[in-house]
């Protein structure tokens, strides 16, 4: 590229990482972090989060001229943090002349204190310098070897998480045996500066060795006749379900809350990834099936006026499942030849019609209307009565252990083949001799299922349904966390939920930019790992067959290549 | 003994006729090509026969059975399977995941089999699988199992389609233009390859082919077709020296159409 040229790029690059700045510290997001301690004294949320911004334009940049000359990378990653910089500085300039406040809510004085570093107009020079020297951070660590940078990033990353999670870690690190560690890291409301390099000491350590160790464990265990192998996977296996089992005892109810939301979208997940995922029947009306669900074990069980039969819970719950299944079969029947795009709008309408029927007065004698449904006992098992989170987690593990190994078997089979093949190529799927027909309505019907048991252990989790809860909200949220996640996948829809559901859980106190930083992961991921997090295993292996079978020249002789 | 007869057939896309009162007999066991040049309704005639598309009138019938109004599955389920001109593989399932799928017709398992892998379900599951094998192997790809359909070469992706239409263990096999986009030593390859499926098979071939030369060597009958009409049918060495084949292929009498 000529050089004029890729100096305009980097100069692009400052511009837009200087515009993505000024915008989360307008919209308010840099304030609320800086309430937010990260180290006591050293640093708080929202200056973590503009030198995370810094760094990111460095490496940007860097990354932009990976084939010149370190010179070069280093210069450009200063060049595009000084154009951030100076963006940043024209702001808190201007906000001395013009009165941002009335038209931008977020523009207040604080704001500017902390882009100013407290020093106010006398500071300008210095924004621009430090956001200069901190892209050129960045710069630099692209140009360190890939163990090391690695090992500083999870160092630092980890670093900022326990430093945003502190209540929570703190919550954790209550019992009195480990208050000395506790008291070693954490301030009242931070970490302490000997706290943090521990932190990011350790764990850069830790998966440094991890990087190292890992190629030659994984060796191993390869190398292991298949009996001891079994015998290892058994036994880790085991080692996980009893960490599992112990964990809603350490975490306490507010984390077992987290993780039985958490578990309930991951029911929602793996059903809706089983028709969109596996089948290609995009649907945003999903929610219905959860509500359905939900409403059947409200109205069997509960001992308010709108209770019916006063089931007990796993009575009800295998009603729900049949009642589901039915309903996701006839939700199917009107949408069967219908596709693609406008599949989409077809399902959003069925979720909106479900809603706005609970809703009615012509149901509100048995639905309750917005009153909704109220006193739903909590389920009991031989005695034991699942009556917290702590105890609703197991409920939520039971059943999507038992989703999830039915969503594996299916995918397996036959029946998972066609439905492939119908996402693949519909036409040609029927032309195989699939009928579409039914294994469409099997896709709706089972998907309908899963969501149908989220929406039961949903029931008994509040105690009491409000039509409220099912807003055509929570269908894209379970889009977005299968997409998220990786689609097809089994355990991306857990590693999904546990992004898009459970860490914003936790991080309750910044919940009005939870869909501002929802959807900037969202394009985020799909620029950088369309594939999800955790992809089903046909696309990871495509992508790693192409980096091996480009070499082999298969690819570029394909018109003819099949001449054995 | 015929297998497959055609009567009347006509189909109209609006104002156009694609197909017009095609008569056709397609003998058992026979490589029956129909040439014709672009746009003649060769493959339309496949979608009629296929359940893809539903003639405006005349009839389709299979070993006796007539084919009207049945869909597309259940018309593979007689024992009819196609490939298609431009290869449609299910893209993203590997080699051995698109025989499976051909081979559906044939497995019975249902979704509570499947669920709770019952004995017969594993079974079935197992020799599917070994059947699946032994067809990549008949169709030399053997050890390409777990390629992703795309990521085959072009003339594997050709003979990956042939072999999952061949799964559903079809009387009838309908290939569109096999040779497409083929170099000549290829095209010959391909041509004694149909040859061999045939003979080794026992099925009957209907074959779509764009070039006569190519056809002319295997071909028992040739149907040439032409706007969508029947100009010219009888063996290769026949159809070759009639005067309205060589019309329609040099074109005298459609230039001022195109």
């Amino acid at each position: 590229m000529a050089p004029e040229r890729s100096w305009r790029k980097t100069i692009r690059t400052g511009l837009l990482w200087g515009t993505a700045a000024i915008f989360i510290a307008l919209v308010g997001l840099a304030e609320v972090l800086q309430k937010r301690q990260i180290i006591t004294g050293v640093i708080s949320g929202g200056h973590a989060l503009l030198l995370v911004v810094a760094l990111g334009a460095g490496v940007y940049a860097a990354r932009q001229r990976r084939d010149e000359r370190v010179g070069k990378r280093l210069a450009a990653g200063a060049l595009a943090g000084a154009i951030a910089g100076v963006m940043v500085a024209a702001l808190v300039a201007l906000s001395t002349a013009v009165n941002f406040r009335a038209m931008i809510v977020g523009a207040t004085p604080e704001l500017f204190a902390l882009l100013s570093f407290g020093r106010g107009v006398a500071a300008l020079p210095w924004i621009a310098l430090i956001w200069a020297g901190v892209a050129l951070l960045g710069a630099a660590l692209t140009l360190l070897p890939g163990r090391v940078r690695s090992a500083l990033t999870s160092g630092l990353g980890v670093l900022l998480g326990v430093g945003l999670l502190q209540e929570q870690v703190q919550l954790l690190l209550q019992s009195d045996r480990v208050v000395r560690f506790r008291e070693l890291i954490f301030t009242f409301d931070g970490l302490t500066p000997a706290g943090a390099v521990i932190v990011a000491v350790v764990t850069a350590f830790l998966s440094s060795v991890w990087q190292w160790q890992r190629p030659k464990v994984s060796r191993r265990v390869a190398a292991l006749p298949p009996a001891p192998r079994r015998a290892l996977q058994v036994v880790g296996f085991l080692a996980a379900l009893a960490l599992i089992i112990v964990m809603p005892l350490f975490l306490g109810p507010f984390f077992s809350q987290a993780l039985v939301l958490v578990g309930l979208y991951t029911l929602m997940g793996l059903g809706l990834n089983l028709e969109v995922g596996f089948a290609g029947l995009l649907d945003i009306g999903f929610v219905a099936f959860f509500a359905i669900g939900a409403y059947t074990v409200g109205l069997l069980t509960s001992t308010g006026p709108l209770g019916i039969f006063h089931l007990s819970w796993w009575v009800a719950v295998m009603i729900a499942v049949v009642v589901s299944l039915i309903s996701g079969v006839f939700f199917g029947l009107p949408i069967l030849g219908i596709r693609g795009d406008y599949l989409a709008i077809a399902t959003l309408g069925f979720g909106e019609i479900i809603r706005l029927l609970v809703l009615s007065d012509f149901l509100r004698p048995t639905l309750g209307g917005s009153q909704g449904v109220l006193s739903i006992p909590k389920p009991v098992l031989f005695g034991f009565e699942f009556s917290g989170p702590q105890q609703l987690f197991f409920l939520t593990l039971g059943a999507s252990a038992i989703v999830a190994f039915v969503a594996a078997r299916l995918r397996d089979s036959r029946l998972g083949r066609a439905w492939m093949a119908m996402r693949e190529d519909e036409d040609v799927a029927q032309a195989m001799g699939i009928n579409l027909v039914n294994v469409k309505l099997l896709a709706y019907g089972i998907g309908a299922v899963f969501a149908g048991v989220g929406g039961a252990i949903f029931a008994v989790m509040v105690g009491s349904i409000f039509p409220h809860s099912f807003s055509v909200l929570v269908s894209i949220n379970v889009l977005a966390l299968i997409i998220v996640g990786g689609l097809g996948s089994l355990p991306g829809v857990a590693v999904g939920s546990l992004f898009l559901v459970g860490l914003p859980e936790l991080l309750r106190e910044f919940s009005e930019f939870r869909f501002l930083v929802y959807g900037a992961a969202l394009m985020a991921m799909m620029i950088l790992r369309p594939e999800g997090l955790w992809p089903a295993a046909a696309l990871r292996r495509e992508l790693h067959e192409e980096v091996e079978r480009v070499p082999e020249g298969e690819l570029v002789e394909a018109p003819g290549g099949g001449g054995s | 003994m015929v297998l497959l007869v055609s009567h009347a057939l006509t189909k109209r896309f609006g104002g156009l006729v694609a197909i017009n009162q095609l008569d056709l007999e397609v003998e058992e066991r026979a490589i029956h090509s129909i040439i014709g040049p672009n746009g003649a309704g060769k493959t339309t005639f496949f979608n009629c026969v296929t359940g893809f598309y539903r003639a405006e009138e005349g009839t389709v019938e299979f070993g006796g059975f007539p084919l009207d109004g049945l869909s597309p599955d259940r018309i593979a389920s007689m024992g009819i399977s196609r490939t298609y001109q431009n290869i449609r593989l299910f893209s993203n399932m590997t080699a051995m995941e698109n025989i499976l799928v051909g081979m559906h017709p044939h497995l019975r398992s249902g979704w509570i089999g499947a669920i709770l892998k019952t004995p017969p379900v594993v079974n079935e599951e197992r020799q599917a699988y070994q059947q699946a094998r032994e067809m990549l192997q008949f169709v030399g790809l053997r050890g390409k199992g777990d390629l992703l359909g795309k990521n085959l070469p072009y003339g594997q992706q050709r003979r990956l389609e042939i072999a999952r239409a061949l799964a559903s263990r079809p009387k009838l096999l309908l290939l569109d233009e096999p040779t497409a986009g083929m170099n000549p030593r290829e095209t010959m390859e391909m041509m004694a390859f149909i040859q061999r499926l045939r003979q080794e098979l026992a099925i009957t071939i209907i074959l779509i082919e764009h070039q006569m030369r190519v056809v002319m060597g295997i071909s028992d009958r040739v149907t040439v077709l032409d706007y969508g009409t029947k100009i010219s049918e009888g063996t290769p060495r026949e159809v070759q020296s009639d005067a309205r084949v060589i019309e329609a292929y040099l074109g005298t009498k459609g230039a001022a159409a195109h």
